[in-house]
């Protein structure tokens, strides 16, 4: 691989949840579409596996380890050192095993025996804002083609972009800015609000929706209550709790919210003017008519 | 709460081991209760993260690998982040039930959360990947109390499309089962 195709070009680890077909397909879908307008251009490495996400991590440490290491394994075989992991479950999985191995020798050799290949310490793992921050704000604002109108976003980081922040090292664990930044680059306006980081219950959907439903009634009632009007997520698990979850939260609590939950990546893809359709805009509960409306005025 | 402890509980070497197999010494921990006033599951907890760590420092194993709050940890790691004194409570909860696991004293009143990650990590196992279908079809089988719950969300999801009923497998299947058989 010659030195210029290592710089533009990015491994592309989807995970389970958002390739076609599944439950978060519209950030895949919207994730490529956009990479493909402004870059950087993404190739899905060869044959990746599932991290493993919380099940393994939760009930396994060597297991969850060793699956999300063979994807880095992978993707350094392929010639990447960069690695984009859209969905922050797996980049929160992937680039704490990396650390794991790296930190403890042992358990590396019994992981590299494992999964039949060397241990990569050069891949970075990178989660989807930080590829944007990273690579493309510079294109957002060049190429950007419909301004929103009345969109006051509330920028919703969740838990595992963040923490644990002395392995993650991206932003700041308490008050992240990096989604905020991104909003105000594609030109809506992004609200103030209390609950940027505060957890939707995550992997709790199937087992224990309670739970769920209690966290993801005070993350919206916190953004209606800032003033938002359209929440924006980086996380399919974000996304599926808030999203699929208002009309049992109505049910709980009384209150109606119907706030549109879009993935930053389908913002950035209108104001580029892609077609909604393209970016998986009809796949929501929630309708996101409104968010789409907003994008109607080409830019001067 | 009122829990009895004896001397051989106070000699065992439950911290020691927790220590040994995850690097975290709960012996930093002084219980300022940081960890519990950020949790977001506390209020559904048997016992306070705090309390978790307590036990563990005070070699009450049965307390701690038997509570329901190490299976309701969301694995959000606001304690670790805020924890003045940098133990990895979140991690902790993982070992933990790691531990419980494995001797089989996971408490079954959370038995929904258990069986959920076997069905998870069987549809890894089999396929290489995640097929949310069969996976959500083993979890309901093996939890008939919760068929009904959701019921209207499957056929919305086939509906968008976002369901599929074919499983994708990888090549490497093999090394996915090299990987299980090596770490059961």
């Amino acid at each position: 691989m010659t030195e210029e195709t290592k710089k533009t070009k990015i491994g592309y680890y989807p995970g389970c949840a958002i390739t076609k077909c599944s439950t978060s397909e519209e950030y895949g879908t919207s994730v490529l579409g956009v990479s493909r307008v402004i870059g950087p251009e993404l190739v899905e490495i060869g044959d990746w596996n599932c991290c493993g996400a919380s099940s393994a991590h939760a009930t396994n440490h060597k297991l969850s380890t060793a699956l999300s290491v063979r994807n880095i394994s992978l993707a350094e075989k392929d010639g990447y050192d960069e690695v984009l992991a859209p969905c922050p479950m797996c980049s929160q999985r992937l680039i704490i095993s990396q650390n794991d191995v790296h930190e403890d020798k042992k358990l590396r050799e019994e992981v590299e025996d494992a999964i039949e290949m060397p241990v990569s310490s050069n891949v970075k793992v990178s989660n989807y804002l930080e590829i944007i921050k990273n690579y493309s704000m510079d294109e957002i604002a060049e190429k950007r083609k419909k301004k929103p109108e009345g969109l006051k976003v509330a920028s919703y980081y969740g838990c595992l972009l963040l923490r644990p922040p002395k392995i993650l090292k991206f932003d700041d664990p308490e008050n992240p800015t990096t989604m905020d930044e991104i909003v105000a680059a594609i030109g809506a306006e992004a609200v103030d609000w209390e609950f940027k980081t505060n957890c939707c219950g995550g992997g709790f959907t199937l087992s224990r929706p309670n739970v769920v439903v209690k966290l993801t009634h005070d993350i919206l009632e916190g953004a209606a209550d800032a003033g938002a009007n359209v929440i924006a997520v980086a996380c399919p698990m974000c996304h599926a709790n808030l999203d699929m979850r208002q009309k049992n939260i109505e049910k709980e609590y009384g209150r109606r919210f119907n706030i549109p939950i879009v993935y930053i990546s389908e913002l950035i893809g209108l104001a580029l003017g892609l077609k909604p359709k393209d970016l998986g805009m009809d796949k929501h509960f929630i309708d996101t008519d409104f968010v789409v409306d907003a994008f109607s005025n080409i830019e001067e | 709460m009122k829990i009895k402890i004896t001397t051989k509980e106070l000699k065992s070497d439950f911290a020691k081991e927790v220590k040994e197999r995850s690097g975290i010494d709960v012996k930093k921990c002084y219980q300022c209760g940081k960890c519990t006033a950020g949790c977001p599951v506390a209020y559904e907890m048997d016992y306070m993260p705090n309390q978790i760590i307590r036990f563990v420092q005070l070699g009450l194993r049965h307390e701690a690998l038997t509570s329901r709050t190490i299976w309701l940890c969301a694995s959000c790691i606001t304690c670790s982040t805020r924890c003045p004194k940098e133990v990895k409570i979140a991690e902790l909860m993982d070992v933990l039930r790691e531990m419980a696991l494995e001797e089989g004293v996971a408490n079954p009143k959370e038995k929904n959360i258990t069986t959920f990650h076997k069905a998870f990590l069987n549809s890894v196992k089999k396929h290489g990947r995640i097929s949310e279908f069969w996976m959500l079809s083993e979890y309901k089988r093996k939890r008939p109390k919760t068929a009904l719950q959701d019921i209207e969300i499957g056929p919305q999801l086939m509906l968008k499309g976002k369901l599929s009923l074919t499983p994708h497998d990888i090549k490497g299947k093999k090394s996915i089962k090299r990987i299980f058989e090596k770490f059961k």
